[in-house]
């Protein structure tokens, strides 16, 4: 694979799992072909400058993601409340509420659905939820066939890949190697890597696809509190044509996602694709309310460690989250390392955060994957600080013991040198005589620095020792 | 009004006229500068890898140095934010809290406090700005491209006071150069290519020089054009400001 990293079914080389390789490793392997971080990195800010484009139309911009930004503390503040009305609503109208405390009573919830109905085959939009929860997998180890209808998803899904991106599942992938796998796996002709061709072919396939499955599942964008309805964004209407031919349709949805009333889709819907892709709207944003005469609707809501974050004073608003990937389009680090190399569903900055939440030492490389930048923060519609968080889990990772040994040292070393001038001063000009007399003792393979940079020529004297000189006492 | 200047541990060791620049500029415009001598680091490496609980012994000195000062100035935004965000110091937090409110960045002081409207700086020659992300987005030195909000630069408003300037234009204009402090090692892959992404924007605008407010992404970026065996050279925005950066 383009990566060098390992199919998502190989255990040896596990993507998602403690023991693999971190996110400096992997960015290590990713930026092996420079001219494809190039194009990875030119790819996605062309997306980060079209959500600069789109937002820059609208004067009331800052104060929409602030307004988005109370409403979701709001709900985070009384969240129990809003979910108990939210699925006292929802049952009023015919819907099934589940709730499930992990990926596992998840999984066993959408499994039993579909063996109810006697379905083993299932069609499945975008939702990010289920990649968290693996539910493919499961699904697959159990026997029941899983196909994704979303474009983007579809594609990793035929390359045994997990997506790398939240909004853009397959932005790692060129179109040649699209072709490609097309050709493998629809039988399109080897070497057409035209996309227009390509998506009709899809499309093609997958309405046999919609036409023959009995069972749908969905995600679940915002889930409105007052009226028990949710509403669910997609560009493909992939997710509406699942959802109306199919006789149960199963729509999974983050405890999160709750919103107090219809009218504050007035303010998610506006913010949401602007800062995804840069246009206004979703070309479809569906609204459920009820099943149809005959279908069976259920909603399973989930937990899976979104209580404890909550729990978290300093990363609860990591919880206000729309998935709208607008962090990662502008992070000058994912853009060059690809969103495999933070081995998790959600990668880029807000998967940096929300990560370790999960399995702090799973994912202890992640919240040191920044420079802390700031620029997360910024794009953020629902404005979480993204890189305040970066900084917070790090000294939260260090605290809990998930720092290597030779780090700690460097650290304690580094902390006496600069709490104590006269072994600062010493060690200063120490540095400074060994670049100059012996550059070699630095500039060598050992030294991360000088892979690609050369060290600074050190000055005859510091600063310091010049003042003493020329200044002390001149004033 | 006495100011005390604080030179960042690498700007001191590997940089000093960066800092000379700096004493200079600020004595030019009739401030009473001291350095007081047994200064080292504002503890940002260890905090930001993890290690706050470690930067006590730096925090106690930085106040130790600097507490007694009407202002404490620096070349370098990055070291500012940190102290404007993390010096504290449990057995006096008011103190602490009260400096860290004084520390200025040296073109923020030069621009808020001391209103500076003119500066006697000649540099005929093309200028690449390099918005170093903690004095951007951090002190809000610069308005940053994601907000949707009026612009403005606090050294961009200084640089156009040189006579004889060029600001080239920049693709990218406030994009990370990847220096990130210990990210520059712990990520080296994302970290170099990042440099070189940003130079490059530069080198393609015709920049003669590459210039910002904080000296550790500078050195980055030189280590890179070095590297590459490129003429263009890194100054500390103190060296353009004072007038005279190209002689000793």
């Amino acid at each position: 694979m383009a990566q060098g990293i390992k199919d998502h079914d190989d255990k040896t080389h596990p993507l998602q799992g403690a023991g693999g390789l971190d996110h400096a490793a992997l960015s290590d392997i990713f930026n092996q072909d420079e001219n494809r971080v190039d194009w990875h990195d030119e790819t996605l800010w062309w997306i980060r400058q079209k959500r600069d484009k789109a937002v820059n139309q609208l004067p009331e911009w800052e104060s929409l993601r602030e307004t988005a930004s109370q409403i979701k503390n709001n709900v985070l503040s009384d969240l129990s409340n809003y979910l108990l009305q939210f699925e006292a609503n929802a049952t009023k109208n015919g819907i099934t509420i589940h709730w499930a405390a992990d990926a596992k009573e998840h999984n066993e919830i959408v499994l039993s659905l579909l063996l109810s109905k006697q379905v083993m085959q299932m069609v499945k939009s975008k939702s990010m939820l289920t990649e968290e929860c693996h539910l493919n997998e499961f699904l697959a180890e159990n026997g029941i066939d899983v196909i994704d209808s979303d474009l983007g998803e579809r594609i990793v899904q035929l390359a045994k890949e997990p997506p790398s991106h939240i909004v853009l599942p397959c932005i790692h992938k060129k179109k040649e190697e699209i072709g490609e796998l097309f050709h493998q796996y629809l039988g399109t002709p080897a070497g057409n890597a035209d996309p227009q061709f390509l998506t009709e072919t899809a499309r093609q396939h997958l309405r046999e696809t919609f036409l023959t499955r009995k069972a749908t599942l969905t995600g679940v964008n915002f889930a409105v509190a007052a009226t028990g309805e949710f509403v669910v964004c997609t560009n493909e209407g992939n997710a509406d044509m699942g959802a109306h031919l199919a006789d149960i349709h199963i729509a999974s949805m983050g405890i999160e996602k709750i919103i107090p009333e219809r009218k504050h889709l007035g303010v998610f819907l506006r913010l949401l694709t602007r800062s995804a892709t840069g246009q206004p709207i979703t070309t479809y944003s569906s609204h459920f309310s009820k099943p149809r005469a005959g279908q069976e609707m259920h909603i399973i809501i989930v937990d899976n460690g979104r209580t404890v974050q909550l729990g978290r004073e300093d990363f609860r608003n990591s919880l206000k989250c729309i998935r709208c990937g607008a962090c990662m389009n502008t992070c000058p680090v994912y853009r060059r390392s690809g969103g495999h190399s933070y081995h998790n569903a959600i990668s880029g900055p807000i998967g940096s955060i929300l990560a370790p939440n999960l399995d702090m030492e799973k994912y202890a490389d992640l919240p040191f994957a920044s420079t802390l930048c700031g620029s997360c923060s910024n794009v953020c519609p629902v404005k979480i600080d993204i890189h305040q968080q970066l900084y917070k889990w790090r000294q939260v990772i260090v605290k809990n013991g998930y720092a290597t040994t030779a780090k700690k040292a460097s650290m304690h070393l580094m902390s006496f040198t600069l709490s104590t001038p006269s072994v600062y001063h010493v060690g200063g000009k120490a540095g400074r005589w060994v670049l100059k007399h012996a550059p070699f003792a630095v500039n060598n393979k050992f030294n991360p620095w000088y892979k690609h940079r050369d060290m600074p020529e050190p000055p005859k004297e510091s600063f310091g020792e010049w003042y003493a000189k020329n200044k002390n006492g001149k004033q | 009004m006495r100011v005390g200047l604080f030179i960042p541990c690498y700007v001191d060791q590997f940089y000093p006229d960066a800092a000379k620049a700096t004493l200079q500029l600020l004595e030019k415009l009739g401030v009473d500068v001291v350095y007081p001598p047994k200064q080292t680091c504002c503890g940002q490496p260890m905090a930001n890898s993890g290690f706050e609980h470690l930067t006590t012994g730096c925090n106690e000195l930085f106040i130790k140095n600097f507490a007694e000062f009407d202002y404490v100035v620096a070349p370098s935004g990055s070291c500012v934010l940190h102290m404007r965000e993390h010096l504290h110091d449990d057995k006096n937090p008011e103190v602490a809290a009260q400096l860290s409110n004084k520390v200025y960045e040296l073109t923020s002081f030069l621009t808020d406090v001391l209103k500076v409207t003119s500066l006697p700086a000649r540099f005929p020659h093309k200028v690449g700005f390099h918005q170093s992300c903690h004095g951007q987005r951090g002190l809000h030195l610069s308005q940053m491209s994601e907000l949707v909000a009026p612009g403005f630069s606090k050294p961009g408003s200084l640089l156009n006071m040189v006579e004889g300037i060029e600001i080239i234009p920049l693709n990218r204009i406030d994009e990370c150069c990847g220096f990130g402090g210990t990210f520059c090692v712990v990520e080296e892959a994302v970290s170099a290519k990042m440099g070189k992404d940003r130079v490059e924007d530069h080198l393609e605008h015709g920049a003669e020089f590459i210039t910002g407010v904080d000296m550790s992404c500078l050195m980055h970026m030189e280590g890179i054009l070095h590297r590459q065996g490129s003429k263009v050279k890194v100054l500390h925005i103190a060296q353009i400001l004072n007038g005279s950066p190209l002689t000793p």
